[in-house]
C-alpha cells in the first residue's frame, strides 16, 4: 500500500510533461475538488457532523485574499493564511453554535447552509466587495500575485494543497483526535461517557476544516481571476465539497480523493458534451443518478470496497 | 470519608417525580447494590451521577468534590465510569478499538493507550474476539465490552447498569466473577441490577429505591426479609395475605 502511494504520487509530479493543456485543467480540478472535499472529510466524514455549507469558508478565503491584493497590494501568499485564519474563525462561530446548543443531523445541516447563505446574500450586497458582480482580478502572470504564465504550476499547488490536506487528515487519524472523533460519530453519549469532550474535538475538528477550506478560496479566485458571491458562496459549490468524500467513503483518508478522481472527470464531460447540446446542468442529474447508485450499493463509498477487493487479491495471490 | 456522596437529589420530568430527595453513600471498597422495581429511578439515578442528567435539587459529591454541572466526560475523567444499561457499543470499531477509546482518557498516546486497552480486553475474556466488529457480537460479549470500555478508563468507581439483563445462567455466573475480579482490584462498585441472585450475592450493602424514594437499606440479608421491599415488588396484599 505504502509503495502503492508513493509510486501514484511520483506518477502524478511526472505526469504534466505528458498532459494535453486540457487534461491538464482536468487534473488541476480533480486534485482541487480532491483537496476541498478532504478538508470537509476531517469535519464531516471523520468527526459526522454534516456541514453543507462549506462554501462559505471558500467564499471568505478566497474573498479575503483577494481583496487584500487588491485594495492594499498584499501577496496572495500572504492572503491566503489570512482568509483561512478567517475562514477557520467563521468554523469557529457556526461549530460553537451549533454545537453548544447540540444541533445534530438535518438541524446542523440547516444551520451550515443558513450561514453560506446569509454570506452569500451579504456579499452580494457589499458595494466594496462588488456586489453581485463579484470582483476581477488583473492578469499579471506575476508568481508574487499567485499567478503563473505556464498552467503546470497550478497543477503543482493544487496537487500540493490536496497532499497537505491529507496529511493533515493522516496525522488525524492515527492520533487520539481522530479515535475520539470517530467515537463521536458513532455515539456521542457514549462517547462521553467515556471521557471524550465532544464539544472541543467537534470544535477542533471544524475550525482545522475550515481552516483548510479557507485556503482554497485564494486558489480558486486566483486561478479563475474572478470571484462571483453566487459561485464562491453558492449552494452548488457546497454540494460539489460534500459529494465526492461521500462517493469516495466519507471518514476514510483516501476516500475524497478516489470520490474526486470518479466524479470530477464526469462532471467535466458531461458539462462539455451535454453542455454544448444546450443541455446545461445535465451533470448535476448525472450526479443524482450516482449519488442514488452509491446510497443503495455502496452506502459507506467506493474506497472501503476498494480496499477489500485489493486486500481479497492480494491475499489469493 | 465515603466516596461518593448524594444528598437530596431530585429529578422531576413533567408531572412525574423521578428521584424525590434521595441521599446515597458509596465508601471506598464497597460494592453496593440499587434495587427496585420497573420504574423507581435507578436509571435516572445513574445518570444524574454521570452528568448525563443535571438534577434539579441536591448535591452530589466525589471524593469530596462537587460533581453537579460538571459534563459526563469531565466526571469520567475524575474517575467515575458507568456503562449503559442499553449497551452502546461503537458498531463500526473492532472490540479493542472500542476499548482502546476508554484508554485514551488515562493514556493519551496511542500506543500506550492500544497496550492498556489489550489488557482490559484480556481482562474481560475477549481477547479472541480483540479484532471482530463490535456489531458482530454475542449480547453477553457486547455487556462485557461494555464492562471493558468503562474499566478502561481506570475509574475509582464503577456504575453498572443491569450488565447481567438479557444473559443465561452460565453467562450470569461469568459475569458475577468478573466484577468480583473488577472489585478485588481496588474498584468501587454501584450496580443496578434485576437478577436477585446475583445482587445478593455481590452486594455489601442494598439500597432499595421505589418511586423515586429510598424505602430501605441494609446488608442483602435484611432485604431479603424487609416487608416494604416485599410490598413494593409484589404488592400491599400479597404482603397482607403472607402475615394472614
Amino acid at each position: 500500500m505504502k509503495w502503492a502511494l508513493a509510486g501514484a504520487l511520483v506518477a502524478l509530479i511526472a505526469l504534466p510533461a505528458v498532459l494535453s493543456s486540457y487534461a491538464l485543467t482536468l487534473f488541476i480540478l480533480i486534485f482541487f475538488y480532491g483537496f476541498l472535499g478532504q478538508a470537509w472529510n476531517i469535519v464531516g466524514g471523520y468527526a459526522g457532523q454534516l456541514s453543507a455549507g462549506h462554501a462559505a469558508f471558500v467564499g471568505v478565503g478566497g474573498y479575503t485574499a483577494a481583496v487584500l491584493s487588491i485594495e492594499l497590494q498584499l501577496t496572495p501568499w500572504i492572503g491566503m493564511l489570512v482568509g483561512g485564519a478567517l475562514a477557520a474563525l467563521l468554523g469557529a462561530i457556526i461549530g460553537y453554535l451549533g454545537f453548544r446548543f447540540g444541533l445534530r443531523g438535518f438541524y446542523f445541516v440547516l444551520l451550515t447552509v443558513a450561514f453560506a447563505e446569509i454570506c452569500r446574500v451579504a456579499v452580494s450586497n457589499i458595494d466594496a466587495l462588488g456586489g453581485p458582480l463579484g470582483l476581477y482580478i488583473t492578469f499579471t502572470g506575476n508568481p508574487r500575485q499567485f499567478q503563473f504564465q505556464d498552467g503546470r504550476a497550478y497543477y503543482y499547488i493544487a496537487l500540493a494543497l490536496m497532499l497537505v490536506a491529507t496529511v493533515t487528515a493522516w496525522a488525524i487519524e492515527r492520533r487520539r483526535f481522530g479515535v475520539y472523533l470517530a467515537a463521536i460519530r458513532e455515539d456521542e453519549a457514549a462517547a462521553e461517557a467515556l471521557g471524550v469532550n465532544a464539544f472541543k474535538y467537534k470544535m477542533l475538528a471544524m475550525v482545522v476544516s475550515s481552516f483548510l477550506t479557507g485556503l482554497g478560496g485564494t486558489f480558486y479566485a486566483f486561478y479563475l481571476f474572478s470571484l462571483q458571491p453566487n459561485t464562491l458562496f453558492g449552494i452548488p459549490l457546497s454540494v460539489e465539497i460534500i459529494i465526492r468524500p461521500i462517493v469516495g467513503g466519507a471518514g476514510t483518508l483516501l476516500g475524497p480523493i478516489l470520490g474526486s478522481f470518479i466524479l470530477t472527470p464526469l462532471a467535466e464531460i458531461s458539462r462539455l458534451y451535454l453542455g454544448q447540446g444546450g443541455l446545461h446542468g445535465a451533470h448535476l442529474i448525472a450526479y443524482g443518478v450516482l449519488l442514488i447508485g452509491v446510497v443503495l450499493f455502496l452506502p459507506e463509498g467506493a474506497y472501503p470496497r476498494l480496499k477489500r477487493a485489493l486486500a481479497r487479491t492480494s491475499a489469493e495471490r | 470519608m465515603s466516596l461518593l456522596v448524594a444528598r437530596g437529589l431530585s429529578k422531576r420530568f413533567g408531572g412525574l417525580h423521578a428521584v424525590a430527595g434521595l441521599d446515597l453513600a458509596v465508601a471506598p471498597g464497597e460494592m453496593l447494590g440499587l434495587i427496585g422495581p420497573n420504574g423507581a429511578g435507578k436509571t435516572t439515578v445513574f445518570n444524574l451521577l454521570s452528568g448525563f442528567l443535571t438534577a434539579d435539587a441536591g448535591d452530589v459529591r466525589f471524593n469530596g468534590r462537587s460533581i453537579v454541572g460538571l459534563a459526563p466526560h469531565a466526571i469520567c475523567r475524575l474517575g467515575l465510569a458507568r456503562t449503559f444499561q442499553i449497551v452502546r457499543p461503537f458498531p463500526r470499531m473492532t472490540v479493542l478499538e472500542n476499548v482502546r477509546v476508554g484508554a485514551l482518557a488515562r493514556h493519551p498516546r496511542a500506543p500506550e493507550a492500544l497496550a492498556q486497552a489489550r489488557d482490559v480486553v484480556a481482562r474481560v475474556g475477549l481477547t479472541a474476539r480483540e479484532r471482530v466488529a463490535a456489531s458482530a457480537l454475542t449480547l453477553a460479549e457486547r455487556k462485557r465490552l461494555e464492562l471493558a470500555r468503562a474499566l478502561a478508563t481506570g475509574p475509582s468507581l464503577l456504575l453498572l447498569d443491569e450488565v447481567m439483563a438479557g444473559l443465561n445462567p452460565t453467562e450470569i455466573e461469568t459475569i458475577i466473577q468478573l466484577i468480583r475480579g473488577i472489585h478485588e482490584s481496588g474498584v468501587s462498585i454501584l450496580l443496578i441490577e434485576h437478577n436477585m441472585r446475583a445482587v445478593m450475592a455481590l452486594s455489601h450493602r442494598i439500597v432499595v429505591l421505589s418511586f423515586g424514594e429510598r424505602i430501605a437499606e441494609g446488608t442483602p440479608a435484611e432485604i431479603a426479609s424487609h416487608p416494604k421491599v416485599v410490598e413494593a415488588y409484589l404488592g400491599e396484599e400479597y404482603v397482607r395475605a403472607a402475615q394472614a
